[in-house]
């Protein structure tokens, strides 16, 4: 008996001393954090093309085909980090940028050569990511906007996923949709003349109205070309133009010193494809007519990146696409990039890009579409040609920041690109990112 | 024509990922595979080559870019 006393004793001792044990708080528990600034990065580049055979003088190999280009592009994206209460994180990603650019074919847009030659495209962009390290998952959402000039506005929406496998790679998906407006200004001896406009000011000459590729309207004597009036901007109709894709890709991890990636992506373009001022000149006609192309275009770009880390200071990144559309265009590009790290923390990137594409069906030079063709443009994009794409960049990221201020990152890229179309251009680049 | 280099591309492809028997690599080991420059995207000082190769050429896409949108007016 004494013995069960004992027992029970000890037993309800034991349950006391079970339910006196204070469970500690767990200080380790996720906390979440808000979204923080995490880094703002500067992009600023300059690009200066010289061409002739100009698209918007439909492809003229004389003084009119001018296609000199220089653009000043700048732009800041702020990015913003934080943890939701679930542990993910979530970056919240806005930028905006600001082009501008002179190009001497827009003044041939005026048959003159005297129209405006200066342009503005404005780009804001925001992108939210919410990424779960422990699952290996994410989800992305992103919006995008630009206007041109009065040539065109653009709104792009996008979603995308990633998801890592158990083997080191990761199947990543992006669905997008551009949504385009393309203003529908034609060249000015196409526009038509507004024949019930006549007699002005008492001269007794015609007037005529055309539109400018700034969108003015001017009032010309008919006989003498003289502008005797320019009016406000008048609202010019648009044509709709929509880009849909689905990319895909899959990264591997190959071994300690090699990942490679393959990339496909499937585009689907409707609507008005062409430019309401790219002249086409047919073989028995002295008139121009504004280039003709299908409303559909299916492109199917297949990529596929492989970079090597060689010892150690040598990586060497190389790249092939393979492209082909239903418009007859089937093109290889081949790239190879060498980052030699100088010290760890600054490097020399070399790099050298081929390109070479087949003509699509309804191109054709200066002066040898016919009539009878169903569809023509002599945009040289669309022609046969190779190209090739030689530079350097250099990196710099010192542990500190650079010079000990908040620039972490500074990066710097110069290149010069050759088609056999006579197209000539360089490009350098400036990428700065404080942290 | 189309469907030719497409299987030519794919078997090579294939055979990349095949040929490669990828080896199991720990975290530690990726010391180089995360450097900054073995990124498997465009960096983003490439932005600007990338826009004006997409219009001064017929072909875009597979490079982490646009594949449409946008004018190339000039």
């Amino acid at each position: 008996m004494k013995r069960v006393c004992l027992t029970i004793t000890g037993l309800v001792f034991t349950i006391l001393a079970a339910f006196s044990q204070q469970t500690p708080r767990d200080t380790t528990a996720f906390r979440s954090r808000p979204l923080k600034l995490d880094e703002v990065n500067i992009l600023s580049s300059y690009y200066d093309q010289t061409a002739n055979k100009s698209a918007v003088s439909g492809g003229d190999p004389g003084p009119r085909g001018i296609g000199d280009v220089t653009d000043l592009s700048n732009g800041i994206e702020i990015k913003l980090v934080g943890w939701d209460p679930k542990g993910r994180k979530n970056t919240l990603t806005g930028g905006f940028g600001m082009d501008n650019h002179t190009a001497a074919s827009q003044a041939y847009v005026d048959s003159s050569g005297h129209g405006k030659r200066t342009g503005t495209r404005l780009y804001p962009t925001l992108d939210w990511t919410i990424a779960n390290d422990q699952r290996g998952t994410s989800f992305g959402i992103g919006a995008y906007y630009s206007a041109e000039h009065n040539y065109y506005h653009s709104l792009g929406l996008n979603t995308s996923f990633s998801a890592k496998t158990h083997h080191n790679g990761e199947f990543s998906g992006k669905l997008s949709g551009y949504f385009d407006h393309i203003v529908m200004i034609k060249p000015s001896e196409l526009i038509p003349v507004d024949s019930a406009a006549v007699s002005s000011g008492g001269s007794g000459d015609s007037v005529v109205y055309i539109t400018t590729a700034s969108g003015r309207t001017e009032t010309l004597n008919y006989n003498t070309g003289q502008v005797l009036s320019k009016g406000d901007k008048v609202s010019i109709p648009t044509s709709s133009r929509n880009s849909y894709s689905a990319s895909f890709s899959f990264t591997q991890i190959i071994n300690p010193r090699m990942q490679g990636a393959l990339l496909v992506d499937l585009a689907y373009q409707t609507g008005y494809l062409g430019l309401p001022f790219h002249r086409v000149y047919f073989a028995d006609s002295a008139t121009a007519v504004v280039e003709k192309l299908p409303s559909q275009r299916v492109k199917l770009p297949v990529g596929i990146r492989l970079n090597y880390f060689l010892g150690d200071r040598i990586i060497l990144r190389g790249y092939y696409r393979f492209y082909t559309d239903n418009w007859g265009i089937h093109s290889h590009t081949v790239s190879l990039e060498i980052p030699v790290k100088i010290t760890p923390f600054f490097s020399v990137s070399p790099f050298y890009r081929y390109y070479v594409q087949s003509a699509s069906r309804y191109f054709a030079p200066y002066k040898q579409h016919t009539a009878a063709d169903e569809y023509f443009t002599s945009n040289y994009a669309l022609s046969a040609f190779s190209g090739q794409y030689v530079g350097t960049g250099i990196r710099v990221a010192p542990p500190g920041g650079v010079l000990h201020t908040h620039l972490s990152v500074l990066e710097l890229r110069y290149g010069h690109y050759s088609e056999t179309t006579n197209l000539v251009s360089n490009v350098i680049a400036l990428d700065l990112t404080f942290k | 024509m189309i469907i030719k280099p497409l299987y030519v591309l794919t078997a090579a492809v294939t055979g990349m990922y095949c040929l490669c028997s990828c080896q199991p690599v720990k975290e530690y080991q990726k010391n180089r595979l995360n450097d900054a420059e073995m990124t498997l995207s465009n960096r983003r000082i490439e932005k600007e080559e990338l826009n004006f190769q997409g219009y001064r050429e017929g072909s875009s896409g597979a490079n982490g870019g646009k594949t449409g949108g946008g004018c190339g007016c000039n």
